[in-house]
């Protein structure tokens, strides 16, 4: 059975944002004029090394047993920069659990990303302090979550835009339909940010989708755009758009971050049960590090002591992380009982009152 | 005789029921080439083809919910979520079409579906990979809730799951996944809902099913160089419920201990004490007591070892009993 080319994914090549190509050139976009400052190009090359650097620390410590898991950011780092740094400070991000790189921008410190992987809590850090909120693991449901908060700064009558990420696999639960639904119907100021980073742990985007994923945008009544999600230039531009429209009262718009998961899915997959070496050879070539290294080179943004002393930065980060993460206490067992709820709660009391009991029966038994 | 994993268990229970009955479908995510994220599918697809081991998108809801509709048209899938958090999206379908479909239809409508839910914790994973909901399905009429505790059993049950005209919710112990036995792949085996004494003895009777089977063997084991005898019941199927083996177990030791990993408060330990209860009033020695999780979400995975009923709090509870 041969499928008519209007209805599969061919039916017109779509539109990639690009404004830095992999090798480095400066391109122009009509829609999308940037003006970057010396300093804030560098800020972004730092923001990326740092990053970069950080998540390799976090592998290394899985590997060590010191982490239970971990998802790494290898190869998303300028679609979670180029977007984390277009927020202002009143702009509200919900992460998936694999946004290390926007926690970073939110100024959330990398070492309290590490205790949900480490296993000492469920999140860890105050949402409202960052306006950063907690990672989210179950699919999709954080979508949702997003358009509330939306309509909620909506009917404040605030000037704040709220961003959302998920993957390329959410893009299929019903949660995530029905949150383009609400933004949709309610206008809401909110930008879904979906890195389609080409696989949903085993499975390829065929998987999800026939058409670009940009292009569902349309269906529901809100723009779509594809941006190259290995170009930090391309993705603070597009998302700035994207969130000035939003606060604007303009409405949702879908940003797709074209990009690649370069590491497994999590520490516990094996990749080369599913996909080829060649593959991650050629998304290799559009590294989104070293594209902006090769424009600043080009046009003498930065000189080899700036490289350098990042990389070092890169390093000093890398070893602190480490030291406080290895210093990370097991939480009080009694812990089990704290924040299940906020009013008192006689039976959980009494619960917890015979588990300490139990406890002290092994007292000086070394447990 | 050959000796599988509980994983390879089910895997060849798969592969059987895919070879006898061409209707029966294996659909999820991660299933197809990657063969599950425990490797339960592993290299059906490849045997089979993508007609039959179905890489689904990415949606719970949407898995169950065309299950159904496949099982309308004839066939019989069997469905992996591929952890036991993340079968609430798929809830509404279970609970309100296939739990309640078949009765709607007065009968006209036969709904076999397998829904293959990898369960409870003990592996150091994050949130939502470590629960125990049997309760909220054995709550839902219209379902067939097993759960099986070792290879053998996992063989047998996976395949008569599949041959069930009913929905049965399959739940498998993820920490026993890599745990070996002998396999008789021709034996029968014991009716799917028929539940098995796995260690006969005289003073307390322990129920236990999926992954706590063999924390109750232990228990016993440890219990016995104290002089005490325990009886380990594998009930293999909440629902239906085995009532005749059950209570011809406690009228004979007086004593009954429930062990689950989900939350005490409400779990499916509450409905066996009431029963043991009514049925076994003037055999009992003791009220039927029962280990498990806390009244909380399940914990951070560097506290599971406390939320989870292990061999010191299974025996103390033992003790608790005794003392009666
Ligand atoms: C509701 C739900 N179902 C299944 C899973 C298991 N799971 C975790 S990540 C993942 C794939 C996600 O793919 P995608 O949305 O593309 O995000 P990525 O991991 O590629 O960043 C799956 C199936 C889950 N976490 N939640
Ligand atoms: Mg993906």
């Amino acid at each position: 059975m041969t499928i008519d080319a209007s209805r599969g994914p061919q039916a017109a090549p779509p539109e990639l944002v690009q404004l830095l190509t992999p090798e480095g050139e400066r391109v122009e976009h009509p829609d999308y004029p940037l003006e970057l400052t010396q300093d804030e190009v560098r800020g972004l090359y730092r923001d990326l090394t740092l990053v970069r650097r950080f998540d390799l620390e976090a592998v290394a410590l899985q590997r060590q047993g010191e982490l239970g898991i971990w998802a790494s950011l290898l190869g998303q780092e300028a679609a979670q920069i180029g977007s984390g740094r277009a927020l202002t400070d009143t702009d509200m991000a919900f992460p998936t659990y694999r946004e290390h790189g926007v926690a970073w921008c939110r100024g959330v410190d990398p070492v309290k990303l590490l205790g949900l992987f480490r296993g000492v809590n469920h999140g860890g850090w105050d949402p409202a302090e960052h306006n950063f909120h907690l990672y989210t693991i179950v699919i999709g449901s954080q979508t949702l979550h997003a358009v509330g908060y939306a309509m909620g700064v909506q009917r404040d009558d605030a000037e704040a835009a709220t961003i959302v990420y998920f993957g390329d696999g959410a893009t299929s639960q019903g949660d995530v339909n029905e949150a383009f639904i609400w933004a949709s119907v309610f206008n809401a100021p909110v930008v879904f940010f979906c890195q389609n980073n080409q696989w949903a742990i085993s499975e390829p985007l065929e998987k999800q989708t026939r058409i670009p994923l940009y292009r569902r945008a349309s269906g529901f009544g809100f723009p779509g755009v594809r941006v190259d999600g290995n170009d930090v230039l391309a993705c603070l531009a597009v998302t700035r758009q994207a969130l000035a429209n939003a606060r604007d009262g303009q409405g949702p718009t879908l940003i797709e971050a074209y990009t690649y998961r370069m590491g497994a899915h999590t520490t516990t997959d094996d990749p080369t049960r599913y996909r080829v070496a060649s593959e991650l050879e050629a998304w290799k070539l559009k590294d989104p590090i070293e594209r902006l290294k090769a424009y600043m080179f080009k046009n003498r943004l930065a000189d080899q002591e700036f490289f350098d002393a990042i990389d070092s930065e890169a390093d000093t980060l890398a070893r602190d992380m480490r030291k406080r993460c290895l210093e990370m206490p097991d939480p009080d067992p009694m812990a089990i009982f704290d924040h299940v709820y906020r009013d008192r709660h006689l039976l959980l009391e009494e619960e917890r009152d015979q588990f300490a009991a139990y406890l002290s029966t092994f007292e000086g038994e070394g447990r | 005789m050959t000796t599988l994993s509980l994983s390879k268990a089910i895997n060849e229970g798969l592969r059987k029921a895919l070879e006898d009955d061409p209707k029966v479908l294996v659909m999820g995510e991660d299933v197809g080439k990657l063969g599950g994220v425990f490797r339960v599918t592993d290299g059906l697809q490849k045997d089979f083809g993508e007609d039959r081991v179905i890489d689904t998108p990415l949606a719970e809801s949407g898995i169950i919910g065309t299950a159904i509709g496949l099982a309308l048209r004839g066939y019989r899938p069997v469905c992996e979520i591929q952890f036991d958090g993340f079968v609430f999206p798929a809830a509404d379908q279970i609970i309100t079409q296939l739990a309640k479909m078949p009765l709607r239809s007065l009968g006209a409508i036969k709904l076999p579906v397998v829904v293959r839910i990898p369960c409870g914790g003990g592996i150091g994973a994050v949130e939502h990979h470590s629960e125990s909901p049997e309760a909220y399905f054995t709550h839902t009429g219209g379902l067939r809730v097993v759960a099986c505790s070792n290879p053998a059993d996992a063989y047998t049950m996976i395949q008569q799951a599949i041959r069930s005209d009913d929905p049965v919710i399959f739940f498998e112990p993820k920490r026993r996944y890599w745990d070996k036995a002998d396999v008789d792949v021709e034996a029968p085996g014991l009716p799917l809902e028929a539940a098995k004494v796995v260690r006969e003895g005289r003073d307390v009777t322990m129920l236990a099913y999926g992954p706590m089977v063999k924390t109750c063997l232990e228990a016993a084991i440890a219990a016995e160089e104290d002089g005490r005898s325990l009886e380990v019941i594998d009930l293999r199927s909440l629902n239906p419920l085995d009532t005749a083996t059950i209570t011809g177990s406690v009228r004979r030791t007086g004593r009954c201990v429930v062990v689950h990993e989900a939350p005490v408060f409400n779990g499916f330990g509450a409905e066996l004490a009431a029963r043991i209860t009514e049925s076994c009033f003037y055999h009992l020695e003791a009220p039927v007591l029962r280990v498990g999780g806390f009244s909380t979400p399940y914990p951070p995975s560097r506290l599971e070892e406390h939320y989870l009923p292990d061999l010191d709090r299974v025996l103390d509870t033992v003790d608790r009993s005794l003392a009666f």
